[in-house]
């Protein structure tokens, strides 16, 4: 019945497996917020509102940054599941960065992540857990997917890229898959703004 | 300094399965093949290992400095639509900062790194010197049937090098456009060669060739084998700028102009037969954007005197 999808970044110790799933519908988000506000500790997970995601690449590139941090002792934020929220921001705002790209009342989709820094969260304990505080639909974490729920205007702005981009040059036309093409750019965009986050 | 030596990966990519691959090396960065974040996307790593004769923190300072300046413009340009690599990730503290400052022996393996979008293809350095070689033995293949009996030869012969010379002029035009481009959107490459210029196959224009064109390809590429002559090299493509690691940002018309110098004197010495052609891309550049011709005004004075300008006065 879930979809938790448990992966292993490029680079990143295979030691630290990362559980991703998605939600739509969400029925109890001011409930997990506040678990979140709390500092529950059973409650430690990256809750990221999944329309400020365009793509698994965008939301994966944070988590590579903050699982790197992580390793390094360099957490800007409380931990490494704060950090992947961070991690999405294109300035150094931890506060705003929760606001704009972390869970809120309103959040409708969520994509949870939570990344195994002791060796006792398996897949398996991650994803019982979810099934019980969850109140919301699975979704399989794809780009087909992630595309339905993001809001890319949204992200546009977030980001500070125009609506119109500066495309015009390279997209060639409106040949079928120039939509591919732009979206392709701003994925770009995106991950360029997240590495560069913080260098002064 | 002995130049066989590689420093160590940073600590992140010491662990990575496959291990990365050294692809080039200078004097200031490693360039590296790896993937990032699974294994079927391919990246290019960005090494600035420390040096270890300059004084520790100086050589953070310079190693964070260089990188974040590289990333910068990349990012700069990604978003004013310029065709170059995307930065994937960056890290200019470089790694094992948290083994205590006073662990000497581990700081060599700091440095800082930028992670990149993997570009495929040639570089046009490559796809010229291909071209040039074709051609020369075009030329000796031709010659025989010259002297024998020229009048009958010389028109088939035009044709043909009006084809090639519109396919190398084309090439040239699209280079132009890029640099220019990239200009306009207020970055000096600082290292433009035909070695930092690579041809892209467009996926796009590939499927719809695939689609609607099918036959001619396989009518063209009939006429060629039965030509009997090498492959031909293929320029058709999108232009990609790479390596930004001298880059600066600069509006300036006598930075632009070095830039263009600084090509113009790489096309005439790695590609001698090309020279002829480097009019259709100042061409293209002048038509880029608004403040090209200026720029191109410059670039004469920039060839009297070379690409260091005069101290005195």
């Amino acid at each position: 019945m879930s979809h938790l999808e448990t992966l292993y970044l490029s680079h990143l110790p295979p030691s630290l497996p990362i559980h991703i799933s998605l939600f739509r519908d969400l029925r109890n988000a001011a409930f997990l917020r506040e678990q979140l506000l709390s500092g529950n500790s059973a409650f430690e997970y990256a809750f990221v509102d999944a329309s400020m995601i365009l793509s698994r690449t965008h939301i994966l590139a944070a988590i590579f940054r903050a699982v790197n941090s992580h390793i390094s002792s360099r957490l800007k934020s409380r931990n490494v599941h704060s950090e992947i929220v961070f991690c999405l921001s294109p300035n150094n705002n931890i506060a705003e960065s929760f606001r704009k790209f972390g869970i809120t009342d309103a959040t409708k989709d969520l994509l949870v992540v939570k990344v195994s820094v002791t060796p006792d969260i398996t897949h398996d304990t991650v994803a019982g857990h979810l099934a019980e505080v969850i109140e919301a639909t699975p979704l399989p974490f794809d780009d087909e997917t992630l595309a339905t729920l993001s809001n890319v205007s949204k992200i546009r702005k977030v980001y500070k890229l125009g609506p119109a981009l500066a495309t015009a040059a390279t997209t060639p036309s409106h040949i079928n898959g120039a939509g591919d093409h732009e979206k392709k750019v701003l994925e770009a965009c995106l991950l360029g703004a997240m590495a560069l986050r913080g260098a002064s | 300094m002995e130049s066989a030596h590689i420093p160590p990966l940073p600590s992140i990519f010491m662990h990575t399965n496959p291990s990365p691959t050294l692809i080039a090396q200078g004097a200031e960065a490693h360039l590296y093949k790896t993937s990032f974040l699974t294994p079927s996307t391919p990246a290019a790593l960005k090494i600035r290992p420390s040096k270890p004769y300059r004084h520790p923190i100086l050589d953070r300072r310079l190693s964070r400095q260089r990188i974040l300046h590289e990333a910068r413009c990349l990012v700069k340009l990604m978003r004013e639509g310029v065709l170059v690599p995307g930065v994937l990730a960056l890290d200019w503290e470089g790694s094992n900062n948290n083994n205590n400052e006073n662990d000497a022996g581990n700081q060599q393996t700091g440095g800082a790194w930028l992670l990149m979008e993997w570009i495929e293809g040639p570089s046009v350095r490559l796809v010229l010197e291909k071209w040039e070689v074709w051609m020369k033995r075009r030329l000796q293949l031709l010659q025989p049937l010259e002297s024998g009996s020229p009048k009958r030869t010389e028109p088939l012969k035009c044709v043909e090098e009006q084809e090639e010379e519109e396919r190398v002029r084309d090439l040239m035009r699209k280079i132009g456009y890029a640099v220019g481009s990239m200009h306009k959107a207020g970055v000096i490459h600082g290292d433009l060669t035909t070695s930092n210029i690579i041809l892209r196959k467009n996926a796009i224009k590939d499927r719809e060739n695939n689609n609607s064109e099918r036959l001619d390809d396989i009518t063209i590429a009939d006429s060629v084998t039965a030509v009997g002559d090498e492959e031909l090299q293929a320029m058709d493509g999108e232009i990609v700028l790479i390596d930004f690691g001298l880059a600066g940002q600069s509006t300036q018309e006598e930075d632009r102009a070095v830039d263009l110098y600084v090509l113009e004197r790489a096309f005439g010495s790695a590609h001698p037969r090309t020279e002829g052609y480097f009019g259709a891309l100042l061409q293209a550049y002048r038509e880029s954007f608004k403040g090209a011709p200026n720029v191109l005004r410059k670039l004469e004075e920039v060839r009297m005197r070379g690409r260091k300008r005069s101290m005195v006065g």
